[in-house]
């Protein structure tokens, strides 16, 4: 039984799109995606980060009354804009890469005023970057105004720096700490507390210019902690390119690339991923120096990539996939954000800086099924005159359980037939 | 989600639970009102009006005949003959007003026994499937009057396809999660219980909601939602520039085991909603005629879960201040073994569209072309006679 279309579909992508026809060549198609351009296109009135940061800048000056906003609107139009790119991509795997290393790198719009630039941020820090060099991801990110205020760098102030020695200021170790544990070592590296607060002052004066015509990152000599800093044994000049030098250093350091393939492979492949499918992607990324499209050009040779079924969808993941194979028309479909919260997964609001797990135990609860079971009623219920079997092979093809397919051929109605479908446990993984 | 004025002055625009029941609306140039209820999922007929006078029918199926008329939680007696399920006690009242009329053994043409087709085919008013349903060509068939004329709405999640065509509908969509009825939570236990991660969470996500384990058809734990669609439509149809127009659908009618404790509940909400349904027109009720009906009727032998599996004849319901009721229609078959249908069903006696027909006829007046456009096809088919009281 050929199930590799439907699993490049399903494991790869982000669930069928429609009754759209299956991709001849799985690999092939997977492959496009990773040499192609990012086919993306978003409203030229969406935010940039300099139009975040003035309206971000402008809401802090007013004191606006509790429940008013000025960034609220643009970032409801800024989800809506991504959350759709995700229900129409005709390329499903790069915008599944997208989000990942978006996850990866998270900003949560729990920090206050990350709202502004958060959408911003995935356009312009993750999206050109899934497929190029690590380095280059990394650099974006932690110079992205959207990082900086998430993770508070813009609080942090070399103690010996002229601001520090002025205003007695000092280091805020957040960003760098997270940058060590989550975004590229990893704690399996056994870099030690001096090193985090060596690698916070390489980071100080890493700020936000908010005052300037088109705000956005600045490098701020005078909060700059003075002199040379070792990281892991390292030795990194003061100044902006010690920075520079020092995430090139992380970028390419062995135990970054261990991390990055682990948690590429069990987001893709298992929870928990066999050694060898952990060390093909490692492999890919020491040889090509940390390149993120080889990383996943390894990823799709994986025998392992290819077992069905063995990951348990996310709350955005199953909203998606049940979303995408409905396939409404514009003005008739949900609001994605409004579903992925309803399901216990909002968009952009990660609770912590390590992101939304994909891992199944992290999501199954009774009552977190029972939602989705709930609302997968609601949704079929905007079915229409499609044939819910049809849909149901386009959606899982082989991997369609006859209990499923019988359950669903002696359902009372449509409605229930999908129903059956959005609820079966073949439906709930990918 | 979109909100008219009108939803909100009736008070829809809560939150709020709405089972698998919707509703829908067109305006119309009449001052007349019909309101068609769909029940998804093939009623028993002969659950529903039990022909208890028919001497084949405990042969067939004894343990599902409710109580003899008479008897404690009994039938409610229709003229000797026929019993309504004890369920269906607002109705019965209405019967004995003289304003619910049975029509019994009644199909439509299609004969394979497949819901999807049958809903279809029930919703077009066709012998193949269409874009429009018979319902929206009502509305385009009534010849234009003066009279008012109200703004259309759905309310619903979806607009079915009885209501869907050139007719213009408006939409309104509930906002919450919808829960599913108890008979298909049994269905997606089932098919996940020998699941090992998603098997154990919806066993215990039904359990923390209250079902317990193995006797989901007793009914859900939530409120009846077609009682409260239809008393809203009620109080819609009402207004004099309200919508004349309503689709009502309700389902949990698919009762392969255990029909006896299954059906009872959706009975209960139907006769619950088609009591406030009257309640909510009012003084209008007398201008109202309900068409209710379902895709096709069950077997007429009991099958070994205690169920009855999908069949071909069934009833339907007229009723509503303008119907001239008080008994029941049709021509019944007979239950012997060479009367049934391919040896298993209850035979079609009379085709739905004769009583559909009927209704528009008699009530809204359609005649010649624009009768001949809601049911293409159907021309041969006699509308049924006297379901209306004369005006």
């Amino acid at each position: 039984m050929d199930t590799s279309a439907t699993q490049a579909v399903i494991r790869f992508g982000l669930g069928q799109r429609g009754a759209e026809p299956l991709p001849a060549n799985p690999q092939a198609w997977l492959s496009a995606q990773l040499t192609g351009p990012d086919p993306a296109q978003f409203a030229p009135t969406l935010p940039t980060v300099a139009d975040g940061l003035i309206l971000l800048h402008e809401q802090n000056k007013l004191h606006l009354p509790p429940g008013s906003s000025l960034v609220q609107p643009v970032l409801q139009e800024d989800m809506a804009a991504q959350a759709a790119e995700l229900l129409t991509t005709a390329a499903p795997f790069r915008e599944r890469l997208v989000w990942f290393w978006a996850n990866h790198f998270t900003v949560s719009i729990r920090q206050s005023g990350t709202g502004a630039v958060v959408g911003p941020y995935v356009r312009e820090a993750i999206r050109p970057n899934v497929t190029g060099p690590f380095f280059a991801m990394l650099l974006a990110v932690m110079r992205h105004p959207a990082m900086i205020l998430y993770l508070e760098n813009d609080a942090s102030v070399g103690p010996n720096s002229p601001v520090g020695l002025r205003d007695h200021l000092g280091l805020n170790e957040n960003l760098a700490r997270e940058c060590l544990e989550l975004h590229t070592l990893s704690p399996a590296a056994g870099y030690s507390q001096q090193d985090v607060t060596e690698f916070a002052k390489i980071l100080t004066g890493w700020t936000i210019d908010l005052k300037a015509a088109q705000p956005g990152f600045r490098f701020l000599e005078e909060a700059h902690e003075p002199g040379e800093k070792t990281l892991l044994g390292q030795t990194f000049p003061p100044g902006e390119v010690g920075g520079l030098m020092a995430l090139d250093f992380l970028a390419s350091h062995p135990a970054t690339h261990r991390h990055l393939a682990r948690q590429i492979a069990a987001h893709f492949v298992a929870d928990d991923p066999a050694p060898d499918a952990v060390a093909a992607v490692e492999g890919a990324l020491r040889d090509t120096r940390g390149n993120l499209g080889a990383a996943a050009g390894a990823l799709i040779t994986l025998p392992a990539s290819w077992t069905p079924l063995t990951k348990f969808r996310t709350p955005m993941d199953y909203a998606v996939a049940a979303l995408r194979l409905l396939d409404l028309p514009e003005d008739q479909r949900p609001p994605l954000p409004h579903v992925m919260a309803g399901l216990g997964q909002p968009l952009w609001n990660a609770p912590l800086p390590n992101g939304w797990s994909d891992q199944a135990s992290d999501w199954a609860a009774p009552d977190a099924m029972m939602r989705r079971i709930d609302w997968s009623y609601g949704i079929a219920g905007h079915l229409g005159a499609q044939d819910p079997m049809v849909l149901a092979d386009a959606a899982l093809g082989p991997l369609l359980r006859p209990a499923t397919t019988d359950q669903m051929r002696h359902a009372g109605s449509r409605r229930d037939a999908l129903t059956l479908l959005f609820s079966s446990p073949e439906f709930q993984r990918r | 989600m979109q909100i008219t004025r009108r939803s909100a002055l009736l008070g829809l625009t809560a939150a709020w639970t709405l089972g698998r029941s919707s509703l829908a609306f067109a305006a119309a140039p009449t001052d007349r009102r019909l309101v068609v209820v769909i029940l998804r999922g093939a009623l028993d007929g002969m659950a529903a009006v039990v022909p208890y006078g028919d001497p084949n029918l405990a042969a067939w199926r004894q343990p599902l005949i409710p109580r003899a008329p008479g008897m404690p939680g009994g039938m409610y007696d229709l003229g000797g003959f026929y019993g309504l399920h004890p369920a269906l006690s607002g109705l019965h009242e209405m019967y004995a007003a003289g304003e619910m009329l049975p029509v019994h053994a009644v199909a439509g043409s299609y004969r394979s026994r497949s819901h999807f087709d049958a809903q279809d085919f029930l919703e077009s008013g066709a012998d193949q499937r269409l874009t429009s349903g018979w319902l929206n060509r009502v509305v385009s068939a009534l010849p234009a009057s003066g009279a008012a004329a109200g703004e259309a709405l759905a309310v619903g999640v979806s607009v079915p396809l009885l209501l869907r065509g050139p007719a213009e509908v408006g939409s309104w969509a509930p906002e919450g999660y919808q829960a599913p009825p108890a008979e298909l939570y049994a269905r997606i236990a089932d098919l996940n219980h020998a699941d090992p991660l998603t098997g154990p969470l919806i066993a215990e996500g039904l359990s923390e909601r209250g079902f317990a384990h193995g006797v989901f058809g007793m009914g859900a734990p939530h409120g009846n939602s077609l009682a409260m669609l239809a008393g809203a439509a009620g109080r819609m149809l009402a207004a004099d520039n309200g919508p004349r127009i309503v689709a009502l659908e309700a389902g949990g009618w698919d009762t392969h085991a255990a029909q006896s404790q299954r059906l009872t509940p959706p009975l209960r909400a139907l006769d619950e909603g088609l009591v406030a349904l009257k309640q909510g027109l009012g003084p209008q009720w007398r201008k109202t005629a309900v068409l209710v009906m379902t895709e096709f009727g069950r077997t007429a032998r009991m099958n070994g879960s205690f169920g009855t599996d999908h069949g071909t004849a069934t009833v339907a319901f007229v009723l509503g201040g303008a119907v001239a009721g008080g008994r029941v229609a049709g021509t019944w078959p007979g239950l012997g073994a060479t009367k049934l249908f391919e040896n298993r069903d209850l035979a079609p006696t009379t085709d739905l569209r004769a009583v559909a027909r009927g209704v528009l006829v008699q009530h809204l007046g359609l005649s010649g072309a624009g009768l001949d456009s809601v049911f293409p096809g159907a021309g041969g088919i006699a509308p049924l006679g006297g379901l209306i009281r004369p005006a």
